[in-house]
């Protein structure tokens, strides 16, 4: 883990304000990520955490307050500026080009990449991490089993080279033997380097692995600390991880 | 039909154990078939159209056939796994002859009406000579009982098809339909007969007041047969040993194949007479105007119903810099340009338009988008005709002398050389063609399709979907510029009734028709509707159907979109899709598969 004193964050949000025509979503939001952690924003839903993710990848603008990359104000910078830089989207349910096959999804990740070589030992790379990729590469993405859109999703953000890697609820529609696999697929990309930003609502899961986390509601955000203090926090227990109800 | 038959078959049913209820329905939908024909004049304008001389009309036929499908359609059944299926017989013949005498009675109820009530009012062909028609040439009566009689003889023989066995089957299908494409591609042979010195061969078979000779009835169906005995088979074996190629024996395959189609590009107008060279000079037209829209719907996934607007642009440009006869209002010292120079400009313009109308356009999605994009298509044919802008355009009366192509000093291209025309249009579409097929495999038609499956996942990825958009938009209409600024120096004259709605329309059916994202299928589907039916004002091979244009496009469009909603050249991706589609069903069905199973083990792999 960094040190998160001296260091800059990576993506940063400072007092973000975003409204849906006249609604406020996200309400004096701050969160900051750091190169290479692994942090994960809880919340339930129409608590804004889609929105948080659009904000960050530059598909809301915020009516105040600041979106930082890099330490740069980046506020009226398009998507593609953001991607470029290393901001990455796994969105929600995998949502593949399901027409297009396995390895057009994959070439589309590198969308914005113009080294030739490089995405092609990017390609080899997934094909190594994901056997079972390589061997629908002509195959047409929607007719995959789940766990295999999952892999493609993932290695079609993986070829944008992120440095950090947003998730929206990945574990979403996946049978429960593949969530415990899904979630070792993270660490293991997390542990190469990437940091990530994981919204859940499998708030245990997400908590176990992650470094810190962030519980939104209503738009606000209403605890912010470790990981494991998280776990221990006796409201969080009692909303997210059910223990009132059992 | 009997693809999957069971190899045990039970012995055919009772005559009389039919499923009534069955033969009413199809009988009664073939007669309301047959009434909407018959009103809808087929077959009394087509009956000066003999296909056999003397004998039989194009009229009549357009009856008959419908018997002969009712006939056929009612014996259709579906061989069900693991149910008892019997074996054909005589008891198909006789409900395939019931369905047609229950169709016909209900053309007969129509003629009885004729004669009895006047609507000639709302329906303007419940007239004297359609009723002459139907009776067959002798009173109502008899021609009531004519009907039912035929009804049975043609329903029986289309029920009887069921009986016969596979190849007879194929044989007789076979020579009926050559029969009918010979008789009915008169004009087009002949001209061509002309060209080849095979006149003497079209003068034995066709009549000289039109229509087959019995002789050559007999000679057209005696080739087709033998086709059908026994050249099908091996035509089939050669085309699968074509399709099973692999790898560099692909390639050279396609690259032979491609080779013919390029030399008989070139060599086929050289032969054909001037009539086909017309025809195909459309064909080109639209060809060209089709593969632009394919970029468009097919692979941006824009639904624009509006494209002809490009196609009118490219023409008024041309017609403007090229013709001394442009509007009044344009200064006196603007040149004539030639017309290469003018595509330059035609180009930019195009390309500017396409941006003007796009930007606007692109920011909606779906059904919102198609209304716009219908809209600015009117909005530019309107402007073209008013008279604000009458004194650059001509308003209504358009703008003529418009002068051929200059190639070079070598040749002009212009309407009365047809052949030249074609040479012309070819060329275009050959680079239409290699830019579409570039496209398709490149970074930008990547982003299309991506953008055309899943915009916000699209954006998400980088990709500025506004741009990518306006791109699709700015190559179709610098595409249909292309074939407007053609179809400009072709015709030497434009008005704004080329350029109404139904251009747009037609293409898109084109597009649909030939399937959508497939350059071949786009050629294909050119072809079928714009060289035999004709376009929107360009008249087809056959010219007889023109006025049923639309109708049969309609129908056209509905069977497809039913039986083969991928086209008729389907893309390869998508039949793929399909395949594995199906492949994966059937091995859910056997249990073969976990879908969401552990990645490292279990999963069937589709081949």
């Amino acid at each position: 883990m960094t040190d998160q004193t001296t260091a800059t964050p990576l993506l940063e949000f400072r007092g973000v304000n975003t409204h849906y025509g006249a609604v406020h979503i996200l309400k004096d939001v701050d969160l900051a990520i750091y190169p290479g952690e692994l942090v994960c924003l809880l919340g339930g839903n129409a608590s804004g955490k889609s929105t948080t993710l659009k904000t960050l990848l530059g598909m809301v603008t915020p009516t105040t307050g600041e979106v930082v990359l890099d330490g740069e104000v980046v506020n009226d910078k398009p998507t593609s500026y953001r991607v470029e830089r290393g901001v990455t989207m796994v969105p929600e349910n995998r949502r593949l080009f399901k027409r297009l096959s396995v390895k057009e999804n994959l070439q589309l990740g590198a969308y914005l990449r113009t080294d030739k070589d490089g995405i092609e030992r990017d390609l080899e790379r997934i094909y190594e991490m994901f056997p079972r990729v390589k061997e629908r590469l002509n195959q047409k993405s929607g007719t995959l089993s789940g766990g295999e859109q999952q892999m493609v999703a993932v290695g079609r953000a993986l070829m944008a080279k992120p440095r950090v890697l947003l998730m929206d609820e990945p574990s979403m529609g996946l049978a429960p033997a593949l969530v415990q696999t899904n979630f070792e697929l993270i660490q293991q990309i997390h542990e190469e380097g990437v940091a990530i930003f994981m919204v859940e609502q499998n708030a245990n899961m997400a908590l176990s692995i992650a470094d810190r986390g962030w519980v939104l509601q209503t738009g606000r955000v209403v605890l912010d600390d470790s990981a494991d203090a998280l776990l221990a926090n006796p409201d969080l227990r009692a909303s997210y991880l059910g223990d009132g109800k059992r | 039909m009997s693809k999957t038959m069971t190899p045990e078959l039970a012995p055919p049913r009772a005559v009389l154990d039919q499923d009534w209820g069955r033969i009413g329905r199809f009988g009664g939908l073939i007669a309301l078939s047959l009434i909407f024909v018959a009103l809808s004049n087929m077959p009394v304008s087509m009956e000066t159209f003999d296909l056999i001389a003397d004998q039989v009309t194009l009229g009549d036929v357009s009856l008959w056939w419908l018997l002969l499908v009712a006939g056929f359609a009612v014996g259709k059944e579906v061989v069900l796994e693991g149910m008892t299926t019997h074996a054909r017989g005589p008891r198909d013949i006789v409900a395939g002859a019931c369905t047609g005498a229950v169709a016909a009675a209900g053309l007969s109820v129509l003629a009885v009406l004729i004669d009895n009530f006047d609507l000639r009012d709302p329906l303007i062909n419940w007239s004297p000579q359609t009723l002459e028609k139907l009776s067959l040439g002798g009173s109502v009566g008899s021609g009531v009982v004519l009907w039912l009689v035929a009804g049975a003889a043609i329903g029986g023989v289309g029920g009887s098809l069921h009986v016969l066995s596979e190849r007879p089957r194929r044989l007789f299908v076979t020579m009926l339909v050559s029969v009918f494409l010979i008789a009915i591609l008169e004009t087009v042979l002949s001209d061509i007969s002309e060209d080849i010195a095979l006149e003497w061969l079209a003068d034995i078979v066709y009549a000289k007041r039109g229509g087959l000779t019995i002789v050559g009835v007999v000679l057209v169906a005696v080739l087709s047969g033998a086709y059908s005995w026994w050249g099908r088979v091996r035509a089939q074996e050669a085309k699968e040993r074509f399709q099973s190629l692999e790898g560099a024996d692909r390639t050279r395959g396609n690259a032979i194949a491609f080779g013919l189609v390029a030399v008989a590009t070139v060599v086929l107008p050289m032969v054909l007479g001037g009539i086909t060279n017309e025809l195909l000079a459309n064909v080109g037209l639209f060809v060209l105007l089709a593969l632009g829209l394919n970029i468009v719907v097919g692979l941006a996934g824009i639904l624009d119903l509006g494209y002809v607007a490009f196609f009118a642009i490219g023409g008024y440009t041309t017609a403007i810099l090229t013709s001394p006869n442009r509007g009044e209002s344009w200064p006196d010292w603007m040149p004539d340009t030639p017309w290469f120079a003018a595509l330059l400009l035609v180009m930019v313009f195009a390309a500017l338009t396409g941006l003007f109308i796009g930007a606007p356009v692109i920011r909606m999605r779906g059904d919102y988008l198609a209304i716009v994009t219908l809209g600015f298509g009117e909005i530019i044919r309107l402007l073209f005709l008013s008279d604000w802008l009458g004194g650059y355009t001509g308003a209504a009366q358009g703008i003529t002398n418009i002068p051929g192509v200059n190639v070079f000093g070598l040749t002009t291209v212009k309407g009365t050389n047809p052949q030249a025309v074609f040479y012309l249009v070819a060329a275009f579409c050959a680079v239409a063609i290699y830019v579409s097929w570039r496209l398709e495999k490149s970074r930008l038609g990547r982003a299309w399709m991506a953008v055309r499956e899943d915009e916000s996942v699209a954006e998400a990825m980088g990709i500025n979907t506004v741009n990518v958009k306006l791109m699709a938009f700015v190559v179709g209409a610098v595409l249909a510029s292309f074939s407007g600024a053609i179809f400009a120096a072709k015709v030497g004259s434009i008005f704004p009734t080329s350029f109404i709605i139904l251009v747009s329309i037609v293409i898109l059916v084109v597009v649909i028709v030939g399937g959508m994202g497939n350059i071949a299928g786009v050629i294909a589907g050119a072809v079928v509707l714009i060289g035999v039916l004709g376009g929107p004002k360009q008249p087809g091979l056959l010219q007889e159907f023109s006025n049923f244009k639309l109708l049969i496009y309609g129908a056209l469009l509905i069977w497809m979109m039913l039986q083969k909603p991928e086209g008729l050249i389907p893309n390869v991706r998508r039949t793929r899709e399909l395949h594995q589609e199906e492949f994966l069903q059937d091995a859910w069905l056997r249990g073969e598969i976990d879908t969401d199973a552990d990645p490292s083990e279990g999963g069937v792999a589709p081949a």
